[in-house]
């Protein structure tokens, strides 16, 4: 497809060489400015506290010892914090889906009295960043109302606001605002419940709205921050982020890093694995609000 | 559409449903769905009603009450209020929060726009340059801080051993109060770069190949081109993200809180590390409420313009 620089001028010798320049330094550049802190932090982790704190810095370790990573593991205890981190994300993963599907479904196909209502206040929630309802919103996880129960420390705190996610309603919906109306009305009239509609019609066809839904609701809470720093105060219930900059202090800086590469480790790995519904997931929601 | 109408509707052609020959089981019908509906609803609303739509009130209580949790608040009209802004933190806080959206938006608004327009022209290496732009995104934002702040040290740090290879001079960073903001800056612009690059990208990529054509017919050189071609095709989304922009660097916590605590010399508190200080550190949640309120009402303002600019980008 035709863009900015014409096929014509890419074609002279005067335009290749100004092509090839200009790919030379994006791919340097981005390498520098995005592959390079990462190799930085995994070769460091490999350094020794001197030699870390030699000037100048050596590029390659002196010696490639991986038992920093095994000390790392140990001493930060990074087993528990990351299986913590997958029981959020899993069961704020499962939580969200079966509650944000629901609720679209209902609003999308089922399209209940004063349901406009509804959606136009889940989607206001969308106006206002949890950051600056920070303080209420604790204060409602360290005591539920009217049940008064505390559910700082569990992994309620982490799942119950996740699902309150007023975007996925909305991604939801409009997909399934997408689908035929005659192929649920022929389900129907065969007699199939609301659910069963749901689950062998509705969700079938919406594989690639729920893949993007999923990811995201995953890489959200495994990244959070905040919200776990203030609900997970006890060492033991800690997620990777806050566990490791809470002990981060009073490690040697060399198992710090290692500690850095481990937790960095899993989100990457997903990115690697599910790129194309991340990426989907990107410009999902953000082109047409 | 509401239930009566539907009813009603139903009703006058009656025959499309074979189930319903007459309005008394339309409407129990109607009824019926209802329910279900609700059912269908009813965690949702529990949920929301929880953590979305209580809290928001419950801000505005807070911030008007003296609370120790234990007996029913006690109303104190705009006393949070005034002990707020009578912090000398309080304005600190504002115009390093203001500073922190500014210099955001200097040093990282136009970046990813540039890169997408250069990755748009490039043929080869596309994958990998869109990978690696979006690396850091992924990365947790507490690792992607510490990682910075282990480059940010002052002596064998990476960044002022990158100094000192090409005999610039080294810098405080963190340490000083006129580089500490810029640094948190830098993490926070090199962390989020990715998302705004890849949108843009695809924005750029629906961009009709014959409007640079005629341009170019019509002699508009490069510049031109990008400045009568690229800006006005994707001008709806970079007002988008302008505005998501500056409400999201606006309620910036994890850098402040992770690298500098605020320091030195208050150069780096921000509206939201303030409102977690007063809460956690001081045990106010009147005043930490009362900040979250202000900071509410500033970003409702972004917020209500970026809904405006939304729907007349999906109108088109």
């Amino acid at each position: 497809m035709r863009t900015l620089v014409s096929p014509l001028a890419l074609r002279t010798p005067h335009g290749r060489i100004i092509y090839w320049t200009i790919l030379t330094v994006t791919v340097v550049g981005f390498t520098g400015a995005f592959v390079f802190p990462f190799y930085w932090m995994v070769s460091g982790a490999l350094k020794s506290p001197d030699e870390l704190a030699q000037i100048p810095p050596s590029f390659f370790p002196k010696s490639v010892d991986f038992s920093v990573y095994k000390e790392a593991w140990d001493q930060l205890q990074l087993g528990v914090f990351l299986k913590n981190t997958a029981v959020y994300a899993g069961g704020a993963w499962l939580l969200t889906l079966a509650v944000d599907v629901s609720a679209a479904y209902a609003l999308s196909k089922l399209r209940p009295v004063l349901g406009k209502l509804v959606l136009g206040a889940m989607l206001a929630t969308l106006m206002i960043p949890p950051m600056v309802l920070l303080l209420p919103t604790y204060l409602v996880a360290k005591d539920l109302p009217i049940l008064h129960l505390d559910l700082l420390n569990t992994p309620w705190a982490i799942w119950l606001p996740a699902a309150a996610n007023g975007f996925f309603v909305f991604l939801l919906k409009r997909f399934f605002d997408s689908i035929p109306k005659e192929l649920l009305e022929a389900a129907e009239i065969d007699g199939a419940s609301p659910l069963r509609i749901l689950w062998s019609i509705v969700l079938p066809v919406s594989r690639p709205i729920i893949g993007v839904v999923s990811i995201l609701s995953v890489v959200t809470v495994w990244k959070d921050f905040v919200w776990p720093l203030l609900v997970l105060p006890e060492t033991d219930k800690m997620s990777i982020s806050v566990g490791i900059a809470s002990l981060s202090a009073q490690m040697p800086q060399n198992v710090l890093i290692a500690s850095l590469v481990i937790a960095s480790l899993p989100t990457i790995l997903v990115f690697f694995v599910f790129q194309r519904s991340i990426m989907a997931g990107l410009t999902a929601g953000s082109l047409k609000g | 559409m509401t239930v009566t109408e539907e009813w009603v509707r139903r009703a006058q052609s009656g025959a499309t449903d074979p189930r319903s020959p007459d309005d008394h089981g339309a409407l129990r019908r109607a009824v019926g769905r209802n329910l279900t509906a609700y059912g269908f609803l009813c965690a949702a609303l529990i949920c929301f009603a929880l953590f979305s739509w209580y809290p928001m009130i419950r801000e505005i209580v807070l911030s008007f009450q003296q609370n120790n949790f234990v007996d029913p608040g006690e109303w104190v009209g705009f006393d949070n209020f005034r002990t707020v802004v009578a912090d000398p933190a309080f304005r600190s806080a504002w115009l390093n929060t203001a500073a922190f959206s500014g210099l955001a938006l200097v040093i990282g608004y136009a970046v990813p726009f540039v890169l997408a327009v250069v990755l748009n022209e490039l043929k080869h290496a596309k994958a990998y340059l869109r990978f690696v732009v979006y690396l850091p995104v992924m990365l947790p934002p507490a690792v992607a801080v510490l990682l910075f702040k282990w480059f940010y040290d002052p002596g064998a740090g990476l960044f002022n051993q990158a100094l000192d290879a090409v005999h610039l001079p080294a810098l405080s960073w963190l340490d000083s109060t006129s580089t500490a903001l810029v640094s948190l800056v830098i993490v926070s612009t090199w962390m989020n770069l990715g998302t705004g690059t890849l949108i843009y990208l695809a924005a750029l990529q629906s961009i009709p190949g014959d409007l640079y054509e005629s341009a170019e017919l019509d002699g508009a050189g490069l510049l031109k081109r990008v400045w009568h071609v690229t800006i006005p095709q994707t001008k709806l989304i970079l007002l988008v993200m302008l505005l998501l922009q500056v409400v999201a660097t606006m309620q910036v916590f994890i850098e402040p809180y992770l690298l500098t605590g605020g320091g030195p010399e208050n150069a780096t508190v921000t509206v939201a590390y303030l409102m977690y200080q007063y809460a956690f550190n001081f045990g106010d949640f009147g005043g930490g409420s009362a900040l979250g309120l202000m900071l509410m009402i500033v970003l409702l303002v972004f917020s209500t313009i970026y809904l405006r600019v939304s729907r007349e980008e999906a109108e088109r």
